[in-house]
């Protein structure tokens, strides 16, 4: 299989980076610039930055951080939270960012992920979706950081993404989320089996091997973790050692 | 002076930062007279083949490039720009290109169902270059040539020495890097193919015309 990016996912709330468990009950971890620069060392494959509450107060301070980031780590970039419009798209690649992660704005008006392609290339527009369990295969995408229910379903929402024009989901568990037990599995394979598009899966991972469960079984083409790399359980270097040693290719 | 042409189209910050970091001597511009002035050209890019093709276009920037080429100064197409040194792509199309290497544009082969083996399309990530040998840039890097593309079509080039390096894409070898002469181009993303990136871009910025012309010669 080719290789799978393995990408460090930095959620932002204001000046730091912060850690939560559900999305919710956040702890201070560090600062966005020190900490990517510090995963662009380790050879990491990608950076997700996520604003988590730029939706909620409607404003968009992470650009800065974007910016200086950009300065240092060249590996793709990833930002995501609050941004509502084709302008903020623009305004987020122009601060050195190669992608944005659309979630809030693209629930409200999913024509936006249309119009954000046909400017700016799918290439550039990851859909993000925060899933919640709601019976046996059943998930229900949330908006604002896992805080407001949508009721749209998680398998249909992907689907409509798609054609649409997004050019990757971001699929992330608020059910693991923080939680160290592994990934919603079910929720992955489930996404992986609607798209075709790439699929990025988050939420849960807390050892090496529940990254490999969910890229060998469940056909991810990319994780990101949070916990895994901030509090040292797995380090990147170790995770992809682990990795090569299950047969799995890794950038190096 | 290396220039990078600016159309509106490509990460232009990330590409700066990273010339910046090789010390390269670099001015980001769309002012078709600098074209004339500069030692060496750079033309990124991200979209779609027409719309890039047509805003190149409507800044009066392809005619310049052309002669450019024809005067042997190094050009270093990036994305969508090394597609735009072809012909012609087929995406959205046909469209025509600069048609400085012969060849056409054209997607990516498909993935089959439970192939293990399979890159979806776009193919976004990291992949590792099969580089031909005595490529006087590529060459520079290590054992291990991983670099990131985010593509769905390539540079299909009509004539097989102008082939530079290949990845593999759903059991055919692709072109990944294409060169001729003084020309060329990489479809993946130097600027963001961390330090294996970087040092491809220090090999450029440093590499004369006469030195890429020498292996477009198969010397």
């Amino acid at each position: 299989m080719p290789a799978p990016r393995i990408i460090a996912r930095l959620d932002i709330k204001g000046p730091n980076v912060i850690k939560g468990i559900h999305l919710e009950g956040l702890r201070v971890i560090g600062n966005p610039g020190e900490m990517a620069r510090a995963y662009y060392a380790q050879d990491v494959d990608e950076i997700i930055y996520m604003d988590t509450v730029a939706s909620l107060y409607r404003r968009n301070s992470i650009l800065d951080a974007v910016s200086e980031a950009a300065r240092d780590v060249f590996v793709p970039i990833t930002v995501g939270g609050g941004i509502r419009s084709v302008d903020d798209i623009v305004a987020a690649l122009r601060s050195g960012a190669d992608k944005v992660a659309l979630n809030t704005a693209a629930i409200a008006r999913p024509e936006l992920i249309r119009e954000a392609a046909e400017a700016l290339g799918s290439q550039c527009i990851v859909l993000s979706v925060e899933a919640k369990t709601r019976g046996a295969g059943q998930w229900e995408a949330l908006t604002d950081n896992g805080r407001e229910r949508t009721g749209v379903d998680v398998l249909d929402w992907v689907t409509r993404a798609e054609s649409l024009g997004a050019g990757e989901i971001l699929v992330t568990s608020v059910d693991m989320e923080g939680t160290r037990k592994g990934f919603d599995h079910a929720l992955l394979s489930a996404v992986r089996a609607r798209v075709s598009i790439p699929v990025i899966g988050c939420g849960g991972a807390g050892r090496a091997n529940h990254v490999i469960k969910a890229i060998e079984d469940d056909g991810l083409d990319a994780v990101a973790c949070a916990s895994l790399f901030h509090y040292d359980l797995c380090p990147l270097s170790e995770l992809k050692q682990t990795l090569s040693a299950a047969g799995i290719q890794v950038r190096h | 002076m290396t220039l990078v042409i600016d159309y509106g189209r490509g990460n232009l910050f990330s590409l700066g930062e990273a010339l910046r970091h090789v010390q390269a001597d670099y001015e980001i511009s769309g002012d078709p007279a600098k074209i004339v002035a500069a030692n060496r050209i750079i033309l990124p890019g991200v979209g779609a083949f027409g719309d890039a093709m047509q805003a190149l276009g409507a800044r009066g920037l392809v005619a310049p490039l052309k002669q450019a080429a024809e005067r042997g100064i190094p050009i270093l197409g990036i994305c969508v720009g090394c597609q735009l040194l072809l012909d012609a792509s087929e995406e959205f199309g046909p469209h025509q290109g600069l048609g400085l290497i012969p060849g056409t544009v054209t997607r990516l082969p498909a993935p089959s169902a439970g192939d293990p083996d399979m890159i979806r399309i776009p193919n976004v990530g990291w992949r590792r270059l099969d580089i031909r040998p005595g490529q006087p840039v590529l060459s520079a890097l290590t054992a291990e040539p991983w670099v990131y593309f985010v593509h769905s079509f390539a540079p299909m080039v009509s004539d097989a020495d102008h082939i530079a390096a290949t990845i593999q894409v759903n059991g055919r070898a692709v072109p990944a890097a294409i060169q001729k002469g003084a020309m060329l181009g990489f479809q993946f993303h130097p600027e963001k193919s961390g330090p294996a990136g970087l040092k491809l871009l220090h090999e450029f910025v440093a590499s004369t015309a006469a030195g890429l012309h020498q292996v477009g010669q198969g010397v």
